[in-house]
């Protein structure tokens, strides 16, 4: 071929040349030796190069780009933590984002990042294990930045210094791990729906926006710059997800009923994740941009509305689950937030009763539930802790098998009703939380039968800080449980009267008096 | 609201996170290496087993031979974390655009001599599938590696060769020549020069134990190739033609040169953790480094003819004095 020849290759055709044409069929070992996970679950494909580059992006492009975002980045970090920047938030209130973020984001990052890996290792064909691959590699950026962008507020306040320690121990980050610890264990095609579409696409924005747009709102210009920089990111790997959906559907027909109820799976599980995006949304941010309800519903209704129109013409249908989480966005981020201020010696982060005015923005927000069940708790509550009576829940809580949330979601159609439901397995009971989560642990009970429920295992002895003895004779579990997380105390309980809140008042103070 | 912030200093509370103070023996500030790398991945608690191998857990010491007291000892002395690792590549690759700019831009690979670029392209091309083969090896290491300071540099490792596998494509399409594309990789299949190392980059693709992968993969299979190819032949061509194929491959050299660095401490580490470590590696090197020696003779016989043996036996001496300075005896 001459060179006008070589110099006219299309860009697809040049990005086949620098990725399939790369790769070839195994002859001193059979391909599916090579290759053996992606026949058990059940997913037929006939031809993998029928697999649609959904972008095309050579390692030399990805340098450039990256290595000019990161320079940017990792400047504007450096200013912000030079000049204090951690004193320009709104309010000291805000840092318990922070320290929420923190136990629940990166750890899951590092989750996709070694999944991906896996898909980048596994998938038989070329084109998408050169995508897989380089999603791998952008999460491993993304828990990394977040890290960093976080490491100088734990400097200076509590409750953000044990988080590794913290991410397979505390219970409330149990719901996050078996998420993505569900994902990476089941094949790889279910994990591409899982992480992939389920949770790249159907719900990336609403679990990241509020985060990136809350942080440019409160003044946190090193958690905005991170988020904004990695959306950048995000963009690929939502075509990712999708192109692999859309993929399985057209190799097989018999593919549609098995993807169909993994969407049906992931949609439900990773809406169980939202609540605290909501808490977040809803309570803990000093100044709020929208309700979760109101970011529910352009999120998720609208653009995930639109997105199963679209695939309709596969035969996918609208997931299950979808009426439910419409009738719930009303309720999780109250029942959520009560849920913590109610254990005050179990989390790392603060809570607090919002003031008057804070109630009043939540009843123009939510008209139809929180007048109604909401803000007597929230007035109760705070009549209590001002009468020094602050309520303090001991009891181990109920968890569902499925998605390990704390039982804490009302009957659909009945607020003032606790759901839950029961499934039978081996002449054992197990409890789940909701129709979707019983549907999951009845299609595979096998699986959920192993979920670490904290609640269960600290009766067994298996939650002691490392070095316990539980073979002596008075051995009561679960005493040590805030050694066992090596949770400090100053980072427990109410935000008034909190070290944070003083040294935040003092600090600022200090830096902008005359 | 931007708020006008006076420039004061307030001590801070702490200086690092818990687990990197204890790391560290002292509550003292860590690197950005350190903050991206240590103790981050999940040991303990985990909810399921692998429906793809539930022999083990989701992360699982015992998928190699290997053991270490602590497998965040194994460190990279590069400190790569994304974001160094990323910046360093895009220099490099500044640097690489350079050279494809100016040797199309000065039209030196048209002018190359004709017997030198078949020579050449013949022994280079073929190599795009081996880079290819390297890549999906190391995301086997970096998928099932146990830590983050091993996966995480094996990933980057990973892409690395990706970019080295669209480098190597590049250099043919900068000759113009896509025929010699197709005919490197209609070499790769069958040419009898190319079996053994196809055979070998296979074996490697079936292999379990995530560490013998790396030493077969990085250390044995690598660390003669790399030379070989990447420094000596380009020498010959060098001195016989001119400098084209070593700009064009100049990322290579480098990547290889730097990439050393962090496989000889990989080893060196591992080796100093225990006795078995350093009896296993020494018995993978010497099996994967004959293999290799018999997988690339035939590429060196193509590259250098007759002087090929005398070549392989120089490489074959300076990847055991590696060894030896890693502290494994072979
Ligand atoms: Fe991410
Ligand atoms: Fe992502
Ligand atoms: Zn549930």
């Amino acid at each position: 071929m001459d060179m006008k020849v070589a110099k006219k290759l299309g860009l697809k055709e040049r990005y086949s040349l620098m990725t399939r044409d790369l790769a070839w069929d195994t002859t001193f070992h059979k391909m599916e030796d090579v290759f053996p996970q992606t026949t058990y679950e059940g997913i037929k494909i006939h031809d993998w190069d029928k697999w649609e580059d959904p972008f095309r992006l050579t390692m030399d492009a990805y340098w450039k780009y990256q290595s000019e975002k990161e320079r940017k980045l990792y400047a504007i970090l450096d200013g912000f933590n030079q000049n204090n920047g951690h004193l320009s938030v709104t309010d000291a209130r805000y840092i318990n984002v922070l320290k929420l973020f923190l136990g629940s984001t990166p750890p899951l990052e590092l989750m996709a990042a070694r999944g991906f890996s896996m898909m980048g290792r596994q998938m038989n064909g070329a084109g998408p294990r050169v995508a897989c691959q380089m999603q791998a590699v952008d999460e491993y950026r993304h828990f990394q930045t977040q890290i960093h962008s976080i490491s100088n507020y734990n400097k200076y306040y509590n409750g953000m210094d044990e988080f590794a320690h913290q991410q397979s121990r505390m219970w409330y980050l149990s719901d996050g791990k078996s998420f993505f610890d569900d994902a990476i264990t089941a094949g790889p095609f279910e994990f591409m729906v899982a992480i992939g579409f389920a949770f790249e696409y159907v719900l990336t924005n609403i679990l990241f926006v509020p985060f990136i747009s809350g942080a440019a709102y409160n003044g946190d210009m090193a958690a905005m710059t991170v988020g904004f920089s990695a959306q950048s990111d995000e963009a690929r790997h939502m075509t990712l997800g999708l192109e692999c959906i859309k993929f399985m559907l057209e190799q097989d027909p018999d593919n549609l009923p098995i993807v169909q109820r993994w969407i049906d799976k992931w949609t439900w599980r990773g809406t169980r994740k939202l609540a605290s995006v909501g808490m977040m949304m809803d309570y803990m941010l000093p100044k709020r941009i929208m309700s979760f309800k109101e970011a529910w519903e352009m999120y998720v209704e609208d653009n995930g509305g639109s997105l199963f129109k679209d695939l309709a013409r596969y035969g996918i249908t609208i997931p299950k689950c979808f009426s439910q989480t419409i009738e719930e966005k009303e309720h999780v981020s109250h029942q959520s937030w009560i849920g913590f201020y109610m254990k005050p010696e179990a989390t790392p982060f603060h809570t607090w009763i919002p003031t008057p005015d804070e109630m009043d923005w939540l009843s123009e927000k939510y008209p139809n539930t929180f007048d109604q069940y909401y803000r007597p708790v929230l007035e109760y509550l705070d009549q209590q802790e001002k009468a020094g009576n602050r309520f303090n829940n001991k009891t181990a809580p109920m968890n569902c098998q499925v998605c390990v949330s704390t039982m804490k979601f009302n009957e659909p159609g009945d607020p003032m009703e606790m759901c839950f439901r029961e499934s039978i397995y081996n002449g054992e009971k197990f409890h789940t939380c909701s129709d979707h989560c019983k549907e999951i642990f009845d299609n595979e009970p096998e699986k959920y039968v192993q979920t670490f429920i904290s609640s269960h295992q600290v009766l067994q002895g298996n939650c002691e800080p490392d070095g316990t003895d539980v073979n002596v004779p008075d051995f009561k579990p679960g005493q040590n449980m805030l050694d066992y997380w090596k949770l400090d105390k100053r980072a427990l309980g109410d935000f008034n009267g909190s070290e944070d809140q003083k040294n935040f008042a003092q600090w600022r103070e200090q830096a902008t008096k005359n | 609201m931007a708020i006008d912030l006076r420039t004061v200093s307030i001590t801070p509370l702490r200086q690092t996170f818990g687990h990197l103070a204890r790391r560290m023996g002292a509550d003292k500030p860590a690197s950005r290496y350190i903050e991206a790398t240590m103790d981050l991945q999940p040991v303990e608690n985990f909810h399921y087993r692998p429906t793809w191998e539930p022999q083990y857990d989701i992360f699982d010491q015992t998928r190699t031979k290997i053991t270490m007291k602590d497998w965040y000892a194994l460190k990279d002395p590069r400190q790569y974390y994304y974001g160094a690792w990323t910046l360093a590549r895009g220099r490099m690759q500044e640097i690489a655009e350079g050279d494809f700019d100016l040797v199309d831009e000065m039209g030196l690979a048209a002018a190359y001599p004709a017997a030198g670029k078949d020579e050449a392209l013949k022994v280079f091309l073929p190599l795009r599938h081996v880079a290819w083969g390297s890549n999906l090896n190391k995301a086997y290491v970096s998928s099932y590696g146990y830590g983050i300071a091993i996966s995480q540099a094996a990933c980057y490792a990973s892409m690395d060769q990706l970019g080295v596998a669209q480098y190597v494509t590049r250099l043919g399409m900068a000759f113009n020549d896509l025929d010699s594309l197709a005919d490197a990789k209609a070499a790769w299949l069958n040419g009898a020069e190319w079996h053994e190392l196809r055979r070998y980059v296979e074996d490697l693709m079936v292999e379990k134990d995530w560490f013998e992968v790396l030493v077969a993969q990085d250390f044995a299979l690598e660390g003669l190739l790399y030379p070989l190819i990447y420094e000596r032949f380009n020498e010959k061509l060098n001195a016989a033609y001119g400098p084209v194929f070593s700009m064009l491959t100049r990322f290579q050299r480098e990547w290889y040169g730097e990439t050393t660095k962090w496989m000889d401490s990989v080893l060196k580490v591992a080796g100093a953790d225990n006795a078995d470590n350093k009896a296993q590696l020494a018995a993978w090197i010497k099996h994967w480094r004959d293999r290799a020696v018999v997988a690339l003779k035939p590429v060196a016989a193509l590259a250098f003819g007759a002087e090929a043996d005398a070549v392989m036996d120089e490489l074959v001496q300076n990847l055991n004095a590696r060894a030896a300075k890693a502290g494994i005896a072979l």
